[in-house]
């Protein structure tokens, strides 16, 4: 075998552990053994987890004794964004709020990895409560791109991403509410997925933006995308807006795709090597046999101010509960009103402030119409212009983001560092599934930096979009 | 236009403090992305959609299918600020006087 043990992907992994190449231990020691190693520089984990004796004896049993039939990720060590529940575990959205809080019950997603055998290395780093594209937000430090480490990785799943990228583990969860599994993904070199919202439970994710939130795969490969994603989703009952199969039209997996391409979007503020990669990458895609279409959706850019408008008006209302009372920090004043102001003020850093602010001002009355209901109504037509885009395309293809990783600092006004996220935020304005993959790199002070193309495919139609992503990254 | 006044009032709201030394930085980006997102008034939207019921709303369902009682009460109660046997502890709100 050429590639270390956590160099490998889930099914390299997979097969290795079935054919008696590796063992579960040996699997777990290497992870480990280069988190412990790289994460002083990197900063992918706030916390490495001991190792779960049981659960690494009971994974090697599962597949010394089911063989084939034991689950892919039985015996894979996974990394877990610190805002997704494991009970006895501390789960602290990387905020100072619930530095100390520690998870009563396991998120839905956690339980059926468990029920599948996987392993948790530690909880990655993030942007506080999942608001940034860069992990800059964090409270604890940023993380590093593996890539440059000068460089942000992306955000807000930046530490699970850079957790992959670095082979501190096999694959890992994130979180997506406006670009925050994608963006990472891109600027990391990996693939990274968003599934259709009420795909996958929420129950047990610490909530940010309720209507746009989900939890997705960030993986080396699509396959491996696909399979953590097949672990994960499902209806729930202790989560009310998770879907049933066939709530939408199916869409076959066709031989060849039709690929809308908006190219009214791709205007100058793309980097030359993003535009050169991503015409590189659709000449490939139809010189294999697929087609492109142009399209057009013509409110997409309306999207971002829609989007900077209806998340934060989630986000002050979800946040409203952390108050220092039931959990969380508590910082005591003289009444109940100064605990609850100074708890807060405390627990919450200057972003997640900025924005529960915003939330509160669009909420407000005389400002609801202008803006809330106006972001609700842009999100509207939205959805209507990408249904009628897919009439006549299978998935439509855009960068994931205007440019490589960007170094640390160098968006320290808010405005430019939501404008990261201008190509990503429709995916969940709209509820589509869309996923980022890898299309060649672009180089900076002597580095070789990931780009990723993004494709958006029509609700519960995450088949065609692992069909995208494999056309481009074939395994 | 946000001035300081404004973000004092919805912070008071948010029940979060802005320092006096962190106010001026903090209106003026905030009224940079009030004026973007004020972008949206731009944007025609057919008056149906404007006015019709949001498609995602609020789901609900019948109270049922308890937990044994006491079943996460201890590892609830270990969160608390303050407790008094299984009870949370707060400061009192209505006083006798």
């Amino acid at each position: 075998m050429s590639k270390k043990p956590n160099e490998l992907t889930i099914i390299e992994a997979a097969r290795a552990l079935r054919a008696g190449e590796l063992t579960v231990r040996a699997l777990w020691d290497a992870c480990v053994a280069a988190a412990e190693a790289k994460n002083p520089a990197l900063f992918a984990y706030l916390e490495i987890f001991p190792a779960d004796e049981a659960a690494i004896a009971e994974a090697q049993k599962r597949i010394d004794e089911e063989g084939e039939r034991a689950p892919l990720l039985c015996g894979i060590p996974l990394a877990i964004k610190d805002n997704i529940l494991i009970e006895g575990k501390i789960a602290s959205a990387a905020s100072r709020m619930l530095e100390n809080y520690t998870a009563t019950y396991d998120a839905t997603v956690i339980s059926k990895l468990k029920e599948a055998g996987a392993l948790f290395v530690g909880r990655t780093n993030m942007d506080e409560f999942a608001m940034g594209s860069s992990t800059e937000h964090s409270a604890f430090g940023a993380t590093k791109n593996p890539h440059d480490t000068k460089r942000v990785p992306g955000g807000s799943s930046g530490g699970s991403a850079a957790a992959v990228a670095a082979h501190l583990c096999i694959a890992a969860l994130g979180t997506d509410t406006g670009g925050s599994i994608r963006q990472p993904a891109a600027l990391c070199g990996l693939v990274g997925m968003k599934p259709t919202y009420g795909a996958v439970s929420r129950s047990g994710a610490i909530a940010m933006g309720s209507s746009l939130d989900q939890i997705g795969p960030l993986a080396k490969t699509a396959q491996d995308a696909q399979i953590l994603f097949d672990a994960i989703r499902g209806k729930d009952p202790l989560d009310s807006t998770t879907i049933p199969d066939g709530l939408y039209p199916a869409h076959e997996v066709p031989k060849t795709l039709r690929i809308g391409v908006p190219r009214h979007l791709l205007g100058e503020s793309l980097t030359a090597e993003v535009r050169a990669a991503f015409d590189t990458t659709l000449e490939k895609l139809s010189a294999a046999g697929h087609a492109l279409l142009d399209v057009e959706l013509p409110t997409s850019g309306h999207a971002l101010a829609a989007y900077y408008v209806i998340m934060p008006a989630e986000v002050s209302t979800n946040l409203a509960r952390l108050d220092g009372i039931r959990y969380g920090r508590f910082a005591e004043g003289d009444t109940l009103l100064d605990d609850y102001l100074h708890s807060r003020t405390e627990g919450f850093g200057p972003e997640t402030r900025r924005r529960i602010l915003l939330g509160t001002f669009v909420l407000s009355s005389g400002y609801i119409d202008a803006y809330y209901r106006k972001a609700d109504a842009a999100r509207g037509v939205l959805r209507d212009e990408y249904a009628k885009a897919f009439e006549k395309v299978d998935v439509i293809a855009f960068p994931t983001t205007l440019a490589p990783a960007f170094t640390f600092g160098e968006k320290s006004d808010p405005i430019s560092m939501y404008l990261e996220d201008i190509f990503t935020v429709t995916a969940n304005l709209t509820g589509m599934p869309a996923l980022s993959v890898p299309m060649g790199t672009a180089a900076r002070g002597g580095k070789e930096l990931p780009l990723g193309i993004h494709f958006t495919a029509p609700h519960q139609a995450e088949a065609v979009l692992f069909a995208a992503a494999r056309a481009v990254l074939p395994a | 236009m946000v001035t300081t006044e404004d973000v004092k009032k919805l912070a008071a709201l948010s029940r979060i403090t802005i320092d006096d030394g962190e106010l001026g930085a903090f209106t003026s980006e905030f009224d940079a992305i009030v004026a973007y997102v004020g972008q949206l008034e731009a944007l025609d939207v057919p008056a149906d959609l404007a006015t019709k019921k949001p498609s995602l709303r609020n789901v609900m369902r019948e109270d049922g299918e308890p937990y044994a009682p006491g079943a996460f009460t201890e590892k609830v109660a270990a969160q608390f600020s303050a407790r008094e046997g299984d009870a949370l502890a707060v400061k009192q709100i209505i006083t006798h006087e």
